[in-house]
């Protein structure tokens, strides 16, 4: 079956060549890489996950970052910095490739090995709290205002943002007292599947800041869920992100699916769509979302 | 040895020659590859200035050392390690199967190791604290170490009938186990949460960025001794290429031996997939490269299998590790790349010989 070939000899030299001339290519061909070619920024900080970067820019620190991950894309300009992929799979070297002296993250970022290299890699690494609610967003910002030295200033624009949840999340409960509506957060409808949240997620909190009863009460987390336990929960509203890929179905085919054709939802064609890093953040925005959630929940503002 | 050699028409002495020095010269390719993935790397640290620190005494910056002894060094020698377990158990499954198609793929072995993987990534935060904390993040090596030997563990049960292993009845197992390992990784797949899943899928694309000393004390000696085991079994695969009753007849104790394959299979596989994630087309590719070059000898075709999956992973890494710097990707990715048209051009070469 495997080939043979009485010119071994002459095969053996040539594969001999092309190995040698192709490790020195290599070798030499990658050297120039070795320094980052990437245009980053003029800072030493580097920057993981959506919120956090929007915290040190509603701070006016944008001048110390360096870099971002894949999920900080608010605001736009925070997408000029060199991007250090996505924030569950960094790239331990990558990351100490910028020089940082200063890592701010969100506290699930990954993998966990990469995680224990940065930290001991001599460089200041400030895992952030994950925050669900009003005095959860201050804690951050004050945190990231510590870390940068701009406590002042992160203090003012932490209780500017407690102040404005306290009250938006009055007006929403107000706006709800008679009849709070169903909500049912769908993260994604791949092959017909819906991936929708259940309690103890950003979604759910965001749910309940607004007004609104997660319809799905009795499961953790983002799960995929049978068509039964979605009818049966039976949502007034259907609550997106609006962005592509797995997550962008078009209207009518999601209030055509088998699960959702008889919610009242799809009856009342309600759905709402906000931007992910908006809804689900937790950062300085987030009291105009949960406004802007309430308002397309009960349709009032 | 020697009677043989002498007795050997001119062809076979050529190709041993030839072999011979395929050793060495892939030797030297694996150890240039092995100080090049040391010397490159995003963070532009370098290796010659660190050597003159050292050798002048000169302390390095915390920095430097820990980019060259916790990033780059554990990184190297792991992707050495996991590319020879690949290749060479590439080069064993195709010998023991008589197939060119064979990949620890093909007998299940990588399903159970990512059957593991994914019940620890799945269902690890159900364990109690205290065996999370004294695992800690060993917890998912270890658990597809287990997969892939209860994978062997059955298949060779169901395969061995008194006494004797049928390679038929092991490779249809195989595919069997496949499946189902791939239903049980179904189930998990629809209970684990958003989160696990996009674990699951960097997982399942393979990296060597996670790379430790702890993974390098779990995986290596394991892999050390099954590419060992390995190596010395390419007699005995040569006299099976005659099929086994003629091996039997040359004095190839045939069932021993196969249970040896499989067992340095094993170890070999489930530690790499353990460690890396599936990585694939090394074992398929780097055996067929060899042999095209030196011949089907197995003797020196298992240690080159090692020594040129070695060579080829190392390099995949630094690509991975630079392609998109200061972002990293996965390596699976880089191996089907570069992997997936060398064996179709592979097969076209072939395909007068495979059709015969």
């Amino acid at each position: 079956m495997w080939r043979r070939s009485k010119s071994c000899g002459s095969r053996m030299s040539l594969m001999t060549a092309t190995t040698i001339a192709l490790t020195t290519v290599m070798f030499v061909g990658f050297l120039p890489f070795q320094k980052p070619l990437h245009a980053a920024g003029s800072g030493d900080v580097v920057s993981i996950g959506g919120s956090v970067t929007e915290i040190v820019y509603a701070l006016g620190q944008e001048g110390r970052l360096v870099a971002r991950d894949t999920t900080s894309s608010y605001p736009p300009e925070a997408e000029t910095l060199a991007d250090v992929g996505y924030m569950r799979a960094l790239s331990a070297e990558g990351v100490l490739s910028l020089n940082p002296t200063l890592i701010l993250s969100e506290a699930d970022a990954g993998p966990p090995e990469v995680i224990d290299v940065l930290q001991s890699a001599g460089v200041r690494f400030e895992m952030l709290e994950p925050a669900m609610d009003g005095p959860g967003i201050g804690t951050k910002i004050r945190a990231i205002g510590a870390a940068l030295d701009v406590a002042e200033a992160a203090k003012t624009l932490a209780d500017q943002v407690e102040v404005d949840m306290r009250r938006v999340t009055m007006e929403a409960t107000e706006m709800a007292a008679d009849a709070p509506k169903r909500v049912l957060f769908i993260l994604s409808t791949q092959s017909g599947r819906i991936m929708a949240s259940g309690t103890g997620t950003q979604a759910d909190a965001m749910i309940r800041l607004a007004g609104g009863v997660n319809a799905i009460a009795g499961v953790q987390g983002y799960k995929l869920l049978s068509d039964e336990a979605i009818t049966s929960a039976a949502p007034d509203v259907i609550l997106m992100m609006d962005r592509s890929g797995d997550h962008a179905v078009a209207d009518d085919v999601l209030f055509n699916m088998p699960a959702i054709r008889p919610t009242p939802a799809a009856a009342s064609e309600h759905i709402v769509r906000m931007n992910g890093l908006y809804l689900l953040g937790f950062g300085p925005r987030t009291p105009d979302a949960v406004a802007d959630l309430s308002a397309a929940l009960y349709g009032r503002r | 040895m020697a009677a043989i050699d002498a007795a050997a028409p001119g062809y076979i002495r050529d190709r041993r020659t030839t072999a011979r020095r395929a050793h060495v010269i892939l030797s030297l390719v694996c150890a240039a590859s092995m100080v090049a993935s040391l010397a490159i790397g995003p963070a532009g640290t370098s290796l010659w200035g660190a050597f003159g620190q050292l050798l002048r005494s000169e302390p390095l910056s915390t920095l430097d050392q820990v980019i060259l002894r916790d990033i780059r060094l554990p990184r190297m020698v792991l992707g050495a390690l996991v590319g020879a377990a690949l290749a060479i158990s590439g080069a064993v499954l195709q010998g023991l199967f008589r197939n060119p198609l064979a990949d620890p793929g093909i007998v299940g072995v990588s399903a159970g190791a990512a059957l593991g993987a994914t019940s620890a990534i799945v269902l690890g935060a159900m364990l109690p604290v205290a065996v999370q904390n004294i695992v800690g993040n060993a917890l998912i090596p270890l658990a597809a170490f287990f997969g892939s030997w209860i994978s062997v563990f059955v298949l060779y049960r169901v395969a061995t009938h008194r006494g004797r292993t049928s390679v038929i009845t092991m490779l249809l197992g195989g595919i069997a186990l496949a499946a189902l390992a791939a239903a049980c990784m179904g189930v998990l797949i629809y209970i684990a949460d958003d989160a696990q899943l996009r674990d699951l899928t960097f997982w399942n694309l393979g990296s060597l960025g996670g790379a430790t000393w702890v993974k390098v004390a779990t995986a290596g000696p394991m892999i050390v001794l099954a590419v060992g085991g390995a190596v010395l079994l390419g007699r005995a695969l040569n006299a099976l290429a005659l099929g086994e009753a003629a091996a039997h007849h040359l004095g190839v104790p045939v069932q021993q031996m196969k249970r040896w394959a499989i067992l340095c299979v094993a170890a070999a596989t489930g530690s790499a997939v353990a460690v890396a994630g599936t990585i694939g087309f090394i074992g398929i590719v780097v055996p067929h490269l060899l042999r095209l070059s030196t011949g089907p000898d197995h003797g020196p075709l298992l240690i080159n299998s090692a020594l040129l999956g070695a060579a080829l992973l190392v390099w995949a890494d630094v690509i991975a590790r630079l392609i998109v710097a200061p972002a990293e990707l996965p390596i699976g990715i880089i191996t089907a790349i570069l992997g997936a048209p060398v064996f179709l051009w592979i097969l076209l070469r072939q395909r007068g010989s495979l059709m015969a």
